[in-house]
């Protein structure tokens, strides 16, 4: 056997781990420190090195894939090189930037690009609480095949104009707190807003049929009180709550419907990509859904019980409609027409 | 052992860095997704009930509608935000996700968004929710209507399955939002076999060093590493047999000279541009 040929290494790997297996422990060191605690952590020395350590060792794993063939050395550098790259790249922006990026502009933006959808939901609503009045009108037992007895409270056909009149100007009885009324409303409904929107991934059908019967609900209640001459007076009582709460159901049936669309006719887009693009626009209107909806839970809960006043109620209504409006589709407008003339000078 | 192989490149699945290396991150499997969710379920279900029965051991009359609040709100964000709020920070994972080394990523490789982290858990409600109310409603009502019950199984049976039915495994949630969720294993790195003897080592024919491929080679460093005497001397056999060579009583002496001389004489092939895959190749 002819000895200088084994004191020289005989393969690249093991060239290559002499001359870097230090460089990858130290990085294999700082990502462990990362990964359980968290970069603050890291010494300044450390957090200099850090970027270096991270470049040696992928051009290490690239070289390694093609000029090495020990399989333990390259599975342990793309291992690393992967938790390198989630500790490095995937940083979050910091929860302020998102927060004011979100309320500046993601927002209104997302609700602004569904507003195709939200005006099919909106008119929805509004065909479905038509034909629920006419329904009604005509033969008021269809009441109780649209409303389940346990909603109605009591408000139903049947009912005292006396009675009815109780129901839109007494508070709830004082065991019950507004604001624990106001909780349960909000959570109930963002739950049901989420659920239209899941829904709409089957096609859409599941979210149009809970935007209907939404709109049912709202009509079969308005023939019952206008019947005893109490229309006006249920209208103030929905809108003070009601033009946030039914908008945001119709953003949340909106985004349904986009993703549904967006499933069954992608257009130009892949089918996947069309999914990709819907369903993140529809989530961020989301989020902003729920937010809308806790809004429509405190002045349902505690606004509408306070006051009693059938103008009062109307205005707040209408007031928050267009701070709604000005929000999610005039504000975007401007700012982008100011941002234009910006450029433009 | 040719299967296995396949089997971690069928899920493996290109992700290049800024830099310009392709990470060849590995997919989660089915086994440790639904782990990790069961493991989150848990942990929410023991914080749920921990936090009610100690809401109604410090209730006295005067906050105890104040609890309730809190309790409802609890509830809306254990239930919508727990999944959500853990994989928007900067680990990408919920606890159970980290405790089994998985972690959610975009799939356009840019980085991980909210809305993207919302889309893939609203889904949860038809996913997960949806079919937990069938199967709630049908012990409410019993077993009343049993096709309906069967049909609406199915239909909820259909995304609940979805992870099974392609080939990136995605939920529903993950096609909607552009995310997977791959698996990060960590390790440690593995000795060198060649370096670590010091003894001469024993030379071979170029007919018996051109009898295998990267393919059997990279096996063999496996039987190497796992060092279980059994397989180790199966495949020394093996290998004296197809080379001709004598036996000479030290199998795992003869198989690391030979994995040297094997690795060294196909990395001169690299240098070169010839890569022998297998031993089918020439």
């Amino acid at each position: 056997m002819n000895a200088p040929a084994f004191r020289a290494p005989m393969v690249n790997a093991t060239r290559f781990r002499a001359a870097h297996e230090e460089d990858w422990a130290r990085l294999e060191e700082l990502v462990t420190i990362m990964e359980k605690r968290s970069l603050r952590r890291l010494s300044d020395d450390d957090l200099l090195a850090l970027p270096g350590l991270y470049r040696t060792t992928l051009s290490s794993l690239s070289v390694a894939r093609d000029t090495s063939l020990d399989r333990g050395l390259i599975t342990y550098l793309e291992q690393l090189c992967t938790r390198a790259y989630f500790q490095i790249y995937g940083v979050q922006t910091p929860a302020s930037r998102q927060f004011r990026r979100f309320f500046a502009t993601a927002w209104p933006e997302a609700v602004r690009a569904l507003w195709r959808e939200t005006l099919i939901c909106v008119a929805l609503t509004i065909g479905a609480a038509i034909v629920a009045y006419m329904l009604i009108r005509g033969d008021p037992s269809w009441f109780y095949s649209i409303i389940p007895e346990s909603l109605a409270g009591g408000r139903d056909p049947s009912a005292s104009a006396e009675y009815l009149r109780g129901t839109l100007y007494d508070s709830v009885d004082d065991k019950d707190p507004l604001l624990t009324f106001a909780t349960f409303l909000f959570t109930h409904n963002s739950q049901i807003a989420i659920f239209s929107f899941a829904l709409g991934f089957a096609f859409a059908v599941p979210t149009v049929l809970l935007i209907l019967y939404n709109g049912l609900m709202v009509g079969a209640f308005y023939a019952v009180f206008a019947a005893k001459g109490l229309g006006p007076n249920l209208a103030a009582w929905l809108a003070i709550h009601g033009t946030t709460e039914i908008f945001a159901i119709c953003i949340s049936g909106a985004a349904g419907l986009r993703i549904g669309m967006a499933v069954a006719f992608p257009g130009r887009l892949s089918r996947m990509e069309a999914a990709v693009k819907a369903g993140r626009l529809a989530a961020t209107a989301m989020i902003g859904v729920i937010l809308m909806l806790a809004v429509a839970g405190i002045l349902e809960g505690v606004g509408r019980q306070t006051i009693v006043n059938d103008g009062l109620r109307a205005l707040i209504g209408a007031a928050m409609l267009a701070m709604w409006i000005v929000y999610f589709y005039i504000w975007p407008t401007w700012r982008e027409a100011s941002e234009r003339d910006d450029r433009g000078s | 052992m040719a299967a296995s192989v396949a089997l971690q490149d069928r899920f493996r699945r290109t992700f290049v860095t800024p830099e310009g290396v392709d990470l060849k991150l590995e997919l989660a499997s089915g086994g440790s997704r639904a782990g990790a969710f069961l493991i989150d379920a848990l942990i929410m279900i023991v914080l749920l009930v921990a936090v009610t029965l100690f809401m109604i051991w410090i209730s006295v009359p005067g906050i105890d509608n104040f609890l309730f609040i809190l309790w409802l709100v609890g509830f809306f964000i254990l239930r919508n935000g727990w999944f959500s709020l853990f994989e928007m920070g900067s680990r990408g994972a919920t606890p159970g996700k980290r405790l089994l080394g998985l972690r959610v990523v975009a799939r356009d490789g840019a980085r991980l968004t909210g809305a993207a982290v919302v889309a893939r858990n609203a889904m949860r409600e038809i996913e997960v929710f949806l079919p937990l109310s069938f199967l709630a409603s049908r012990a409410a009502e019993g077993a009343a209507d049993t096709f309906l019950i069967i049909f609406s199984l199915l239909w909820s049976g259909v995304f609940l399955f979805f992870p099974l039915f392609n080939k990136d495994r995605l939920r529903v949630g993950d096609l909607v939002a552009g995310t997977w969720v791959v698996s990060l294993a960590k390790m440690k790195l593995s000795r060198d076999l060649v370096s670590s003897s010091e003894a001469p080592r024993r030379t071979f024919s170029n007919a018996a060093l051109s009898l295998y491929g990267i393919y059997e080679l990279q096996t063999l460093e496996e039987v190497l590493r796992l060092e279980q005497s059994q397989s180790i001397e199966t495949v020394a056999r093996t290998i004296r047999m197809k080379a001709g060579l004598p036996d000479d009583g030290d199998d795992y002496g003869f198989l690391s000279d030979y994995y040297a001389a094997l690795c060294a004489k196909l990395e001169g092939g690299l240098l070169v541009g010839r890569r022998r895959e297998t031993k089918w190749e020439n």
